[in-house]
């Protein structure tokens, strides 16, 4: 295992950083596209710079806390939230190469450990917040967020029990063959709606339903305090994307096409399917989500663990 | 390698000491969840970076997270601070204070005199796994009793049940 260089480690999380913006841009042209309509289309070529013009705004608005919150939790929150969701790209594998720690032997139950964490973004915002749609888009989060990483992590073990590994390269490297998602399509869908509720994106948006808690959890947040939520939660989309192209599409392998490319065409279709869901769903109420978790979602991928398990047992060698 | 065991070591008891002085119950809980991180820092620095991943997963992620939710829910009580003031004298502390001096001289002691061996070889996935389906079995199965039996507690003194006149 060799160290990764310094300037892979301090590009990724701008590269991350320059991608969450531009994708800021490219969900409000693609739900334009699929609701027919323009969207932004008019600072730089097609309205790509809209996504600068958007920071800078955000960069110059006043930055101000409501002098009733908890101040000093009310400027971590964000950068928990921000901070969890770069942490959690070290391991993921890009091609064979280009990576920070993917052969790190615990590198799944890193990234998990990271989504806990990254609860507390969102909770300790809505607490600090110290207002009443705050708190409320504060602990529906919390209980949402917990109980779908119950799932999230059960989905996971059927791959983990495949590879015999929690390295993500190892992962990788056992799709050689034949992609995860075939033999584990029922933990790739558990995982994927799991990924949707932990980055609380429609329809699983809850903590932020507009219609009935103003903005949720960030409420009070205003200039680049929110503009940091909003932007580690498109680096969460992109994460999730990026975890399910490398545990059940195979990572970077593929045919003719050099690995980088396979990996980003892969994530970048998974992130079109999140826009897509968005364009496309409604948001489900409160308890029929937490209904869904717990009396569907738990079930199938309980099932989906005792299956796996009978399948590697009766094919074990001796 | 020795430093930073020392650094994460000494940051785990600097957030003990602020979770037991904190007034703001979210706050000693932010606290604990440091701790809990300096914690999975030595773990991983002592080779066992599987038990670091649980430590931050179980206890950082998704205990401390109920902590807080059950605190959000509550809300703060002025006359419970008040309390926790008290509490907070240094009378009270005189006793413990040196009663836990002597423990924690004894400790070093022990360390003294133990030899030091060096970094142990790392502790992989797969090693925790065999041991705990191993050997330490029979206590795998009790405490999955012990959880089955608080689910069941749980299921009972939550369920809503009809009114009954």
């Amino acid at each position: 295992m060799t160290q990764p260089p310094l300037l892979t480690i301090i590009l990724t999380p701008l590269l991350i950083l320059a991608l969450a913006t531009l994708l800021t841009w490219v969900e409000r042209r693609l739900l334009g596209l699929w609701q027919d309509r323009y969207g932004p289309n008019r600072v730089g070529p097609g309205g790509l710079f809209q996504a600068v013009a958007d920071g800078i705004k955000l960069l110059f608005k006043q930055d101000w806390i409501p002098p009733f919150a908890d101040k000093a939790v009310f400027i971590l929150a964000p950068a928990i939230g921000m901070m969890t969701v770069m942490l959690s790209f070290a391991v993921i594998p890009v091609t064979a190469r280009q990576s920070i720690a993917d052969h790190l032997n615990v590198g799944l139950l890193f990234v998990l450990a990271m989504m806990s964490l990254g609860v507390y973004a969102v909770v300790l915002a809505g607490w600090a917040s110290n207002s009443k749609y705050a708190l409320l888009g504060g602990m529906r989060a919390a209980a949402q967020m917990i109980s779908y990483e119950v799932f999230m992590g059960l989905s996971l073990l059927g791959v983990v029990m495949i590879t015999g590994s929690f390295s993500l390269h190892d992962i990788v490297t056992a799709q050689s063959g034949l992609w995860f998602i075939i033999p584990q399509c029922a933990g790739f869908v558990v995982f994927l709606l799991a990924g949707i509720a932990e980055t609380h994106r429609l329809p699983f948006d809850l903590p932020e339903g507009e219609n009935e808690l103003g903005a949720g959890f960030h409420t009070e947040y205003s200039g680049m305090k929110f503009g940091m939520f909003f932007l580690a939660e498109y680096a969460g989309i992109i994460l999730v994307s990026a975890l399910v192209t490398t545990l059940y599409l195979g990572g970077w392998q593929g045919p003719l096409l050099p690995p980088v490319l396979w990996f980003a065409l892969k994530t970048g279709a998974l992130v079109a399917f999140f826009i897509l869901l968005r364009a496309a769903l409604p948001r489900p109420r409160y308890d029929q989500l937490m209904a869904l978790g717990w009396k569907v979602l738990l079930p199938v991928s309980l099932l989906n663990i005792a299956a796996t398990g009978t399948v590697l047992m009766l094919h074990a060698p001796g | 390698m020795p430093v930073m065991i020392l650094f994460a070591a000494s940051l785990t008891v600097i957030g003990a000491v602020m979770v037991i002085t904190r007034r703001i119950a979210v706050h000693a809980v932010l606290w604990l969840v440091v701790t809990f991180l300096a914690l999975a820092c030595v773990f991983t620095l002592l080779g066992a970076p599987f038990a670091a991943a649980l430590e931050v997963i179980i206890y950082a992620g998704a205990i401390m997270v109920l902590f807080i939710f059950v605190i959000m829910m509550i809300g703060p009580a002025q006359p419970e601070s008040d309390r926790e003031k008290e509490w907070l004298r240094p009378r009270a502390w005189l006793g413990p204070a040196i009663l836990a001096t002597l423990l924690c001289g004894e400790l070093l002691f022990g360390l003294r005199a133990t030899p030091h061996t060096g970094t142990p070889a790392p502790i992989t996935p797969r090693d925790v796994g065999l041991s705990l389906f191993g050997p330490c079995v029979m206590m795998v199965e009790l405490a999955s009793f012990l959880l089955l039996a608080g689910l069941v507690t749980a299921f009972h003194i939550g369920r809503h049940r009809p009114e009954t006149p």
